[in-house]
C-alpha cells in the first residue's frame, strides 16, 4: 500500500485532499463562485467579452411562465433544459425535435409535454440545485455536434474539458457520452475521458470509470490519435475564462459545434480528478510549474505557449 | 502564514486539553474508569431464634460510623418488634422487643458502609481510663511474671504487644501461661488475658470483633483483634502474631469482651454475617472526599447538572467524537456517504436500538421508502408535496412495522423515536435524488458507505469506557477540535484514491 502511495506522489497525482486545500480553498474566492455556479451569470459573462456561448432561447423563473415558455419554443428544431445552477450534468434534458404534442429526447424516448414541465418544474424547486435553493430553468440552443465524433461518439454532445490555472491551460480530455451515461457528458455518470496532448491536440487513452480503455465501450471505435479542430482557439478561450471569472483553479467544459465551431458550454470551479486518468499523468507537477511562473505571463498569447510548450 | 496560525490554536487547544485532563486525573484523582474499586461494602446480619411465647428482647452490635467508617444507610427488617438503638462504652447496638412471639423469629439489620483510606495521620484520641484487671493470687503473680518477660524482651509498645501475643501462643504452652489459661488457650481467651496484663502495665487495651471484607461471601466468621493505645490512637493487632495488623481489609463491628448479640425470653440464637462489596461509580469516590480543590472541579463539570440533563450531556458530548470519525473516514478512507453528518445523525438514532437490529430495520425503511417514492414520481407531483407524501407513508410505515413485530413479539429493539423518523425520511430523500441522477450504484455505494460509518460511530460511541471518559473529562474535547483542526489541512491521498489512481502509479 505505501509503494502504491509512494509511486503516486512520485508520479505527481493530485489528491482530493490536496486539490480542495491547495489548490481551490486557497485561489478560488467564495465571491466569484456564483460566476460558474450559476449558467445564467456565466452566459453573460462570455456574451460580454465577445465569447461564443450556446444560444440562448429563454429562461423560466416562476411556474407560471413555463407555459408561456413552451409555446415560444414549439418552433424550435431542439433545444435543451438545463437547471441555471445544477451540477455534475443533473437536470439537463436534451431535446431533439418536437412530434406533434411530444417531444423526442436524446436517448430516443418520447416524452409529453406534461413530463417535460414536470420536469421544468423540478428544476424551478430547486431539485438539481447545489444546496436545493429555488433555481431557475435555462433553455438554451441544442449543439449540433462537429461530424468528426460521429465515429468514434455515441449519441450526445462530445465536449472538451480543459483545466485553467491562472489562465494557463494545464490539462485537457475530451469527454464522449455513452449509453450508460444516457448521452451525457459527465464521467461520473459514465462517459468516457480521453487525454488529449496539450501541444498538438490529439488524443492519447481513455478512461472509463477508473479503468483505462483503448475504445470507446459502444462503437468499439480506437479513441487515440483523432486530432481536435481549432485546437489553439480552444486552448485560447479556456484561458480567457481566468480574468472573466476571477477563480484561480477552474475547469472550462467546450464543445464543438458542427456549423459554430467551439462554444463555451460551463466553466467548473471544483473540476474532477479523472483527468488525470485519462491523460494518464498527474496534475499537481503541472500545477506546481504554473504556479511558479504564471506571474511572468502577461497575456493569454504567453499563457497559451507557455502551456503547449510545457506540457 | 495560515500554517502558522493554525498549528498555534491546535498546539494550544491540546495543551489546554491535555493539561486539565492530567491534573484532574492524576492530582484531583478524578476516575478513570467507569466503576473503580468503591469502598463501599453491604453487610447484613441475619438474626433467629426461637421465641417461647413470652416477652422477648433480643441485642444485636451494630457498626458505629467513626473517621473511618460511615454508615450510609442501614434498615430493619423485624415485623412486629420495637425497636431502639443505644450507644454504650464506644459500641452501638440494637435492641427489638416484643411482648410475646412464639416460634422461630427471624430478624434482619443490613447497612452500607464506606471505609475511608487512612490519608495523613490518625487522629489523636484521648487514652480511656484503664479498667484494674482482675487477677487473683497465683493468677496474678502468673500475669506479672508474663508482664516481666516480655518487657525484658521489648524495647517500645508495638514490640511489647507483639512479644506478650507470642508468647500467649507459643506452644507449647509456657507455665504461666498455662496457669491463666489452661493447656489449649482459646483465642478470645487469650486476648482478655492480654488485654488484662496489659493493663497490669496501665497500658490501654481492648479487644475487637469484626470481619473480613469479601467481595461476597455469606456466613462469615468473626475475627478478633487486639487495639491498643499508645499515649496518642489505637493501635490494632494480630491475635496469632501479633504484628500491626494492617485494617484495610477488616471491619471492625464491635469491642469488648460481650458477644454479638444476646437473647432475654427466647433460646437458639444464631447470628450469620453476610459481606459484600457494592459495586458504585467512581465518581463518587471523588464527591465524597474532602479535596476542596476536586470539589471545585465537580462544581463546574456536568456532574453540577440535573440527572436529567446529565443524560442528555453524555449523549451529546459524545457527537464531536462522532464527527471527528466521520471527518477520519471521509477524509482520510475516502469513504462516500450521504452528507456530511447524516452517518452521525443516524448513529444516534442507532444509539435508541441494537446496531444490528437497527441497520436492519434502517435498510427495510429506506427501501420501502424508497419504493414509495418513486411511485409518487410516477404521478408527477412537485418535489414539495411529494416530500410530504413519502414522509406521510413512512410514517405509516413505521405504524405497521411496530404492529407488526409488537404482535410478533420480537418488539423491543424497535424502539421507535421521533428523531430517527426524521433522519430516515432525509435520507430516502437524499437516497432517490442521488439514484435518479447518478444511476442505483451511486446511491447503493453511498448508502452503504454512510450505514458503516454510522456504525462505527455508533460502536465508538457505546464503549463504556470512552462514555465515561468524556463526561468526567469534556476537557477531552479541546484535543478532538485540534485533530479535526489538523485534518482539515491533511492534503495527502485518500486510501481509496490509491485504488483509484492505480493506474497512473507506474511500474510497481
Amino acid at each position: 500500500m505505501f509503494g502504491i502511495l509512494a509511486r503516486l506522489k512520485a508520479a505527481g497525482v493530485l489528491g482530493l485532499n490536496r486539490r480542495n486545500a491547495c489548490y481551490i480553498l486557497p485561489y478560488n474566492e467564495r465571491r466569484f463562485y456564483p460566476r460558474v455556479d450559476d449558467k445564467l451569470l456565466t452566459k453573460q459573462l462570455m456574451l460580454q467579452a465577445g465569447l461564443p456561448v450556446p444560444e440562448l432561447y429563454g429562461v423560466a423563473e416562476v411556474n407560471y411562465q413555463v407555459q408561456g415558455l413552451m409555446q415560444q419554443l414549439s418552433g424550435r428544431p431542439g433545444f435543451v433544459v438545463k437547471p441555471a445552477k445544477g451540477s455534475g450534468g443533473q437536470g439537463i434534458m436534451v431535446l431533439l425535435e418536437a412530434v406533434k404534442d411530444m417531444y423526442r429526447r436524446v436517448d430516443g424516448v418520447l416524452i409529453s409535454a406534461g413530463y417535460l414541465k414536470l420536469h421544468v418544474f423540478n428544476v424551478l424547486s430547486g431539485m438539481f440545485s447545489l444546496g436545493g435553493q429555488p433555481d431557475k430553468a435555462i433553455i438554451e440552443e441544442r449543439i449540433d455536434p462537429n461530424p468528426l465524433f460521429k465515429k468514434i461518439n455515441y449519441r450526445g454532445v462530445p465536449d472538451i474539458r480543459i483545466i485553467v490555472l491562472f489562465g494557463v491551460p494545464v490539462m485537457a480530455m475530451l469527454r464522449l457520452p455513452t449509453s450508460m451515461s444516457r448521452g451525457k457528458a459527465n464521467l461520473h455518470l459514465g462517459a468516457v475521458g480521453v487525454g488529449i496532448e496539450m501541444a498538438s491536440g490529439r488524443t492519447l487513452v481513455g478512461v472509463h470509470g477508473n479503468s483505462v480503455i483503448f475504445e470507446h465501450p459502444d462503437t468499439a471505435q480506437s479513441l487515440a490519435g483523432v486530432k481536435i479542430p481549432n485546437w489553439d482557439e480552444l486552448l485560447h478561450m479556456a484561458s480567457r475564462c481566468h480574468e472573466l471569472t476571477g477563480l484561480g483553479y477552474q475547469g472550462v467544459d467546450i464543445v464543438l459545434d458542427r456549423a459554430k465551431g467551439p462554444m463555451i458550454l460551463e466553466i467548473n470551479a471544483r473540476p474532477g480528478l479523472n483527468i488525470q486518468l485519462a491523460n494518464g499523468t498527474g496534475l499537481l507537477k503541472r500545477l506546481k510549474v504554473v504556479e511558479q511562473h504564471w506571474r511572468e505571463l502577461k497575456n493569454t498569447v504567453q499563457r497559451v505557449s507557455f502551456a503547449k510548450e510545457h506540457f | 502564514m495560515n500554517k502558522i496560525h493554525l498549528f498555534v490554536v491546535v498546539l494550544l487547544l491540546m495543551t489546554v486539553g491535555w493539561v486539565v485532563f492530567a491534573y484532574k486525573a492524576f492530582v484531583l484523582h478524578f476516575p478513570l474508569r467507569p466503576h473503580a474499586t468503591s469502598n463501599v461494602w453491604n453487610i447484613e446480619a441475619g438474626v433467629s431464634f426461637e421465641a417461647q411465647g413470652k416477652p422477648t428482647k433480643v441485642a444485636l452490635f451494630i457498626p458505629k460510623s467513626t473517621s473511618r467508617l460511615a454508615v450510609l444507610d442501614e434498615s430493619f427488617v423485624s415485623q412486629g418488634f420495637g425497636l431502639t438503638t443505644t450507644i454504650e462504652d464506644g459500641n452501638r447496638r440494637a435492641e427489638w422487643s416484643i411482648r410475646k412471639a412464639s416460634g422461630k423469629q427471624t430478624l434482619y439489620y443490613h447497612a452500607v458502609l464506606r471505609l475511608v483510606e487512612h490519608r495523613g495521620a490518625l487522629v489523636t484520641v484521648k487514652a480511656p481510663q484503664v479498667e484494674e484487671p482482675d487477677f487473683e493470687g497465683a493468677n496474678l503473680a502468673a500475669a506479672q511474671a508474663i508482664l516481666s518477660l516480655v518487657k525484658a524482651q521489648s524495647a517500645d509498645l508495638p514490640s511489647l504487644v507483639g512479644a506478650l501475643l507470642q508468647k500467649l501462643n507459643s506452644r507449647p504452652v509456657d507455665n504461666n501461661v498455662a496457669l491463666l489459661l489452661g493447656a489449649v488457650p482459646k483465642e478470645k481467651e487469650m486476648l482478655e488475658t492480654a488485654v488484662g496484663i496489659l493493663a497490669l502495665e496501665d497500658i490501654p487495651a481492648r479487644i475487637v470483633h469484626g470481619i473480613r471484607l469479601e467481595e461476597a461471601a455469606r456466613d462469615v466468621p468473626i475475627v478478633h483483634w487486639l487495639e491498643v493505645h499508645d499515649g496518642k490512637s489505637w493501635q490494632a493487632f494480630g491475635v496469632k502474631s501479633g504484628e500491626p495488623v494492617g485494617e484495610d481489609d477488616l471491619l471492625p463491628w464491635w469491642r469488648g469482651n460481650q458477644p454479638l448479640g444476646q437473647i432475654k425470653g427466647g433460646t437458639k440464637l444464631k447470628i450469620k454475617l453476610s459481606v459484600s462489596r457494592k459495586e458504585e461509580a467512581a465518581i463518587e469516590g471523588v464527591r465524597g472526599g474532602g479535596d476542596r480543590l476536586a470539589q471545585l472541579f465537580l462544581k463546574f463539570s456536568p456532574f453540577s447538572l440535573p440527572l436529567r440533563t446529565q443524560a442528555v450531556y453524555r449523549v451529546l458530548l459524545l457527537i464531536p467524537l462522532g464527527a471527528l470519525l466521520i471527518t477520519i473516514l471521509r477524509n482520510i478512507v475516502g469513504l462516500e456517504t450521504f452528507g456530511t453528518f447524516m452517518p452521525v445523525l443516524i448513529a444516534l438514532a442507532f444509539r435508541e436500538m441494537e446496531l444490528l437490529k437497527g441497520l436492519f430495520f434502517f435498510s427495510l425503511v429506506v427501501g420501502l421508502g424508497l419504493a414509495v417514492r418513486f411511485y409518487f414520481e410516477k404521478l408527477q407531483l412537485l418535489l414539495i408535496p411529494r416530500l410530504a407524501a413519502v414522509l406521510t407513508v413512512v410514517v405509516l410505515i413505521l405504524l405497521g412495522l411496530s404492529l407488526i413485530t409488537y404482535q410478533l413479539g420480537i418488539e423491543h429493539g424497535l424502539a421507535v423515536a421521533l428523531f430517527p423518523m426524521v433522519i430516515l425520511t432525509m435520507t430516502i430523500e437524499r437516497m432517490s435524488i442521488i439514484w435518479e441522477e447518478s444511476g442505483p450504484a451511486v446511491a447503493l455505494k453511498r448508502g452503504a458507505g454512510s450505514l458503516l460509518a454510522a456504525a462505527l460511530v455508533t460502536i465508538v460511541m457505546e464503549i463504556e469506557f470512552v462514555v465515561h471518559l468524556i463526561f468526567v473529562f469534556p476537557e477531552l474535547l479541546l484535543v478532538v477540535l485540534a485533530m479535526v483542526l489538523l485534518l482539515g489541512r491533511y492534503t495527502g491521498y485518500r486510501l481509496f484514491e490509491l485504488m483509484r489512481f492505480k493506474a497512473l502509479a507506474g511500474p510497481g
